[in-house]
């Protein structure tokens, strides 16, 4: 970011967007930094109360791993089709990248609907967030990882009108290549998550 | 110039020169970039599903499987790299690994002593 050739390049007035844009992305990049501090609590509490049953449920009992073998794909695949999203954008091709992006956001809806079912039916099955401390940190940390999904399906909404509005404009590029590095953020989580709190949970 | 705006746009990409060949190549990258995750996953899933070696040995397939998938994806789908336009990126990303680790292995270190110390469970 701060080589010779980029601070040349600052100097002249007509290359002040691109750096404006890859400076953006950075900025991005180092909110998303922040974020991985976020979760790392999250799991070192979820770690710390990884045997806290309280004499209630355990993981063993509930947790079915064809179910999460299926929310991880939906959301390994999401992070594969917003990277053609992605090429497409680069080409300047929007009938594809607005395909791909589609493609994207039901796959995202997809893992968020197994995701509030796998809840709803944890929490009928006796294994509330009040049960006992592991269902407390269980509940505090896929739900953050689901929240932070929401919140790029969100976005995704809003940056279809953005281009709806402006096509590919710098502004939007910058948009979608922060939301891209967020998205594929998430999926890194989730391998996080499903290795942790599912896989471990069951052993 | 269109090259230039494009790495900018994504911040990656140092070697492309026009949006045609860039994203033939890149179509390639993530493909292999899902190719190994699906493995990496299926391998995970297939040794705990179906108990093929001892827990401890499960343990560590898991970790492995998990922290390579992890650097899969950096590479290949987050395009991280040593060039100068990803550097920063890199090293930001080196040092949150570093605190990230302080943060978890220190809370799990602590407390296990916290548990010993207080007798909890003896």
């Amino acid at each position: 970011m701060t080589t010779t050739a980029d601070l040349q390049q600052q100097d002249q007035a007509h290359d002040h967007h691109h750096d404006t844009g890859g400076d953006t992305v950075f900025g991005f990049w180092i909110y998303i930094m922040s974020d991985c501090i976020l979760f790392a609590t999250l799991f070192a509490t979820y770690a710390v109360m990884s045997t806290s049953f309280a004499g209630g449920i355990t993981p063993k009992d509930l947790f079915d791993l064809n179910f999460v073998l299926g929310e991880t794909a939906l959301l390994l695949f999401s992070s594969f089709t917003f990277g053609m999203a992605m090429l497409y954008a680069h080409r300047k091709s929007m009938p594809g990248m607005i395909t791909w992006l589609c493609i994207t956001f039901a796959l995202g809806v997809g893992f968020l609907a197994m995701e509030l079912y796998e809840f709803h039916h944890f929490s009928t099955s006796g294994a509330s967030p009040q049960t006992s401390g592991y269902w407390s940190a269980f509940y505090g940390l896929v739900a953050t990882h689901g929240l932070h999904v929401t919140g790029g399906l969100i976005w995704m909404l809003v940056l279809f009108a953005h281009f709806k509005r402006d096509g590919f404009s710098k502004a939007n590029m910058v948009r979608l290549a922060c939301l891209s590095l967020f998205w594929h953020f998430l999926d890194v989580i989730w391998i996080c998550v499903f290795s942790v709190v599912y896989l471990m949970g069951v052993l | 110039m269109e090259a230039q705006q494009n790495n900018l746009a994504d911040g990656q990409h140092s070697d492309t020169h026009s949006p045609g060949g860039a994203a033939h190549g890149s179509v390639k990258e993530y493909v292999l970039g899902l190719i190994i995750s699906i493995v990496l996953t299926a391998i995970a899933f297939y040794v705990v599903m179906f108990e093929v070696v001892s827990p401890a040995l499960t343990l560590a397939v898991i970790l492995v499987t998990a922290v390579a998938q992890i650097l899969v994806q950096l590479v290949f789908f987050l395009h991280m790299n040593t060039s100068s336009e990803q550097i920063w990126n890199t090293t930001s990303a080196a040092f949150i690994i570093i605190i990230v680790g302080i943060l978890i292995v220190g809370s799990i270190w602590i407390m296990s002593h916290l548990n010993h110390n207080m007798m909890i469970g003896h």
